[in-house]
């Protein structure tokens, strides 16, 4: 498979990158955060979103949306990562849309995947529950309950769980906490009883929550996939999220870069622009050249997982692995290049570096991937 | 530049998740048939030590006046290859290649690899001089040198870098003098691989010294049985000398080896340039397609009881290693599809040698870090040290790593100079 966009995704960035530039840009978010919104992202662009399409990157056409694919799906968060677009796209368009068309049964697809391609049911993934990723540490329970299971546990760091209609969550039903074996996913309605959200603002001035389930009782048909088996289900779906953030982290160097070395060409200190200084310009064409790096192994781990999803828990790893680094540095570097004025909340670069660190602890940061890389490595 | 050999180790950490490729479009039939026609002319004339992987130099086939071969089955290769032009696959038939075209090409390397048959023949010929004349030769030229290239017939080194003139190429002071009928040549190069063993060597030689440091450059070609030309080789801190410091003093050239026009050689210079930089880049660098670090250190190290290498931090450090290979490989790919589809970045050659050959060292701590006291041994087992001792210079030939960075400095991010 050639290493580049084809027609159609090409076409799909270019519509991308102009809306969001346009409509939600950095400013947006600074927006967001000032008026101290409880969403945490503007609704009229998540709509506005929805009606271009972008919702439903990877829904089937049966169902309203467009299926075009983890490239396509990859190209857009990307834009997202240079504009640091505040929305739930990553949580509903990428992981919901991927859990319910994969693994749904036919009722809840009908229920789910056409609001989300229209923009109006918003899901979350609730999956982990102590301080770092590790979906298979469950103490979550759902025991047998009637015609169906009663939930009870705790869910923390639930991206975009304080505005979701709807959580996908992982309990067990069989086995102890860390055991391989006997983690059921259920589709949990935000209005069902028992059901409490708590909101976390976080650095990014993105949200996130902590939810409890207490007594939650809910029928059989509420099980996504199987029962006891829900684990490596839940593992395509992070990893289509973990490509998912890769891209958008690639997005978010590439904007740290580029502003950097803008500022590099107008900046003058001793008298001269202080681009032409060797220390800085080495320290930015090493960044390039890292940069380089990332923006390829995210394209190959997306391709992979529309080639080949059920082995694409490597490529994916590796992605996830090299962007937390890659954007980490980027933002790192366009602080200290900038100098002073990085540190300022005026100044746009801030924003980066608060993101990408989010983004980098989502569903496992560069250290829980460069090891399950090595685990599938077999050493 | 010892390092090609290295290529025939077996890939086991791909890339590419098969799937059918349709690059080949309507050709599909043509490039089955002509896939299964080489796979059995191989099979039928690719000898079995041909197969093996290549333990030490003398595995490796540099032809020349004066070539050696280890056994039969060398020479007989190399004399079947060159016979089809797949020394050359992509040149044309009239310059001793193959004609081949790019996906046939490609086919013809794949099912070499699968029967992890060796490159017929090594040479700087093939990988330097050749290209050169493709593009600023003279049919004549063309036509009298390439083909003694394809059959290996003479071995050629490269005379670029002097005492005085490294990373700024540019400097360089040998003089290239008219004398009517022919050119004389005086001066010394250093850092010219293989010249003791070397038949030719193209030159970079001054043909003007009152034009700009980049405008009396020529490209010459000298015939180094000659009495004014005496090589002297230069031992390295592996022991071993693959380098020498070659002398002109009052060496003839005639008239018709200058390639391109007088003073414009520098052109030629930096064609060439690019062109190592991306082998090298490709060679050095090719982390990924060698046999994967973690491979060799489960073997050496083994598995503690979870099943993990059995030296945490080392595992950490190798996982790292892997994933910026196939970082790295994947944009190898990107870079050349990308030009493919017309929307490459020329300088991103920099990136990759810049990047690849800091891969390659980094791989070679780790290989020493692996092998612990026994990688310690001179001529240990696959003679570890002396590779990794060579991988130093990965990133001073070709141009610096500092060089390298400048350059995507300028001409990537187009930062200014003062």
């Amino acid at each position: 498979m050639a290493m580049v966009l084809n027609e159609e995704q090409g076409m799909l960035k270019d519509a991308a990158k102009g809306f969001l530039k346009d409509t939600a840009p950095v400013s947006q978010l600074r927006q967001l955060r000032d008026d101290q919104s409880a969403d945490g992202f503007d609704r009229d662009t998540w709509k506005a979103m929805a009606e271009m399409g972008l919702t439903g990157v990877l829904v089937p056409e049966e169902h309203g949306g467009v299926a075009m694919g983890h490239v396509a799906a990859g190209v857009i968060a990307e834009e997202m990562g240079r504009n640091l677009t505040a929305s739930p796209y990553l949580s509903t368009a990428i992981m919901g849309a991927t859990a319910l068309s994969r693994f749904g049964s036919s009722s809840q697809k009908g229920e789910w995947l056409a609001k989300i391609a229209t923009g109006d049911a918003i899901t979350a993934v609730a999956v982990d529950e102590g301080r770092k990723h590790s979906p298979a540490n469950v103490t979550m329970t759902a025991e047998r309950s009637g015609n169906g299971f009663k939930l009870n546990g705790n869910k923390s760091f639930v991206a975009e769980g304080h505005v979701a209609d709807m959580m996908i969550v992982s309990a067990r039903t069989s086995g102890s906490a860390a055991d391989q074996e006997g983690v059921t996913l259920f589709l949990v309605p935000r209005s069902a009883k028992g059901v409490s959200v708590d909101r976390l603002s976080m650095i990014d001035d993105r949200n996130s929550a902590s939810v409890t389930l207490e007594g939650v009782e809910l029928d059989a048909d509420a099980v996504l996939g199987e029962v006891d088996g829900g684990l490596p289900a839940l593992e395509q779906v992070l990893d289509a999220g973990r490509a998912g953030l890769s891209a958008e982290m690639s997005g978010s160097a590439q904007q740290c870069l580029e502003q950097t070395v803008d500022y590099l060409k107008e900046r003058k200190q001793f008298g001269e622009i202080i681009g032409t200084f060797q220390g800085l310009q080495h320290r930015a064409a090493h960044l390039y050249s890292e940069i380089e790096l990332g923006k390829s192994i995210v394209l190959k781990a997306l391709q992979t997982l529309d080639a080949a999803p059920e082995h694409a828990a490597m490529m994916v790893s590796a992605a996830k692995a090299k962007l937390g680094r890659v954007a980490q540095l980027s933002a790192q570097e366009a602080i200290q290049m900038h100098g002073g004025i990085g540190m300022t909340d005026e100044y746009d670069i801030g924003f980066f570096i608060k993101r990408v660190r989010v983004a980098e602890a989502l569903y496992g940061d560069a250290g829980y991937h460069t090891d399950k890389f090595a685990r599938l490595r077999k050493y | 530049m010892d390092f090609r050999g290295q290529k025939n180790f077996e890939p086991k950490l791909d890339v590419n998740v098969k799937v059918t490729s349709t690059d080949e479009g309507m050709h599909m039939s043509d490039l089955d048939l002509f896939r299964s026609e080489t796979k059995a002319w191989l099979e039928a004339n690719c000898p079995e030590e041909m197969r093996l992987p290549m333990k030490d130099e003398s595995d490796a086939v540099w032809g020349g006046r004066n070539a050696t071969f280890k056994n039969d089955a060398q020479k007989v290769w190399l004399e079947v290859m060159a016979a089809k032009g797949w020394t050359v696959p992509e040149w044309p038939k009239e310059y001793g290649g193959g004609g081949l075209s790019k996906p046939e090409a490609k086919i013809l390397k794949e099912e070499m690899r699968a029967i992890k048959a060796r490159s017929p023949l090594m040479s700087f010929g093939i990988w330097m001089l050749g290209p050169a004349l493709l593009k600023y030769g003279n049919e004549e030229q063309k036509l009298k040198y390439l083909p003694q290239i394809a059959r290996g017939e003479i071995r050629w080194a490269q005379g670029y870098s002097e005492p005085n003139a490294g990373s700024d190429l540019a400097a360089l002071m040998t003089k290239c003098e008219d004398q009517g009928d022919h050119y004389l040549v005086n001066g010394q190069k250093v850092w010219t691989s293989y010249a003791d063993q070397a038949d030719w060597i193209f030159v970079l030689v001054r043909t003007d010294f009152e034009a700009k440091k980049h405008e009396g450059i020529s490209f010459v070609l000298v015939d180094m049985d000659q009495p004014g030309v005496t090589t002297k080789p230069i031992k390295l801190i592996s022991g071993k000398s693959p380098f020498c410091e070659t002398f002109f003093d009052d060496a003839r050239c005639e008239k018709d080896n200058l390639i391109g026009e007088k003073n414009k050689g520098w052109t030629i210079a930096k064609y060439l340039l690019t062109h190592e930089r991306e082998m090298i880049g490709g060679s050095g660098a090719s982390a990924g397609a060698l046999r994967p670090m973690g491979d060799i250190a489960v073997q050496q190290l083994g598995l503690n009881e979870q099943g993990q290498l059995d030296d945490p931090v080392l595992r950490v450090d190798v996982a790292r290693a892997e994933i910026d290979g196939l970082a790295f490989m994947s944009t190898m790919e990107r870079v050349t599809d990308e030009a493919k589809a017309g929307h490459g970045v020329g300088a991103n050659s920099s990136m990759l040698k810049y990047y690849g050959t800091e891969l390659n060292k980094r791989r070679f701590e780790l290989m020493m870090d692996s092998g612990g006291h026994d990688a310690l041994a001179w001529d240990g087992e696959g003679d570890v040290a002396r590779h990794w001792l060579r991988t130093k210079a990965n990133s001073i030939e070709g141009g610096t790593s500092e060089v390298q960075l400048n350059i995507i400095s300028k001409r990537i991010l187009g930062l200014p100079t003062s």
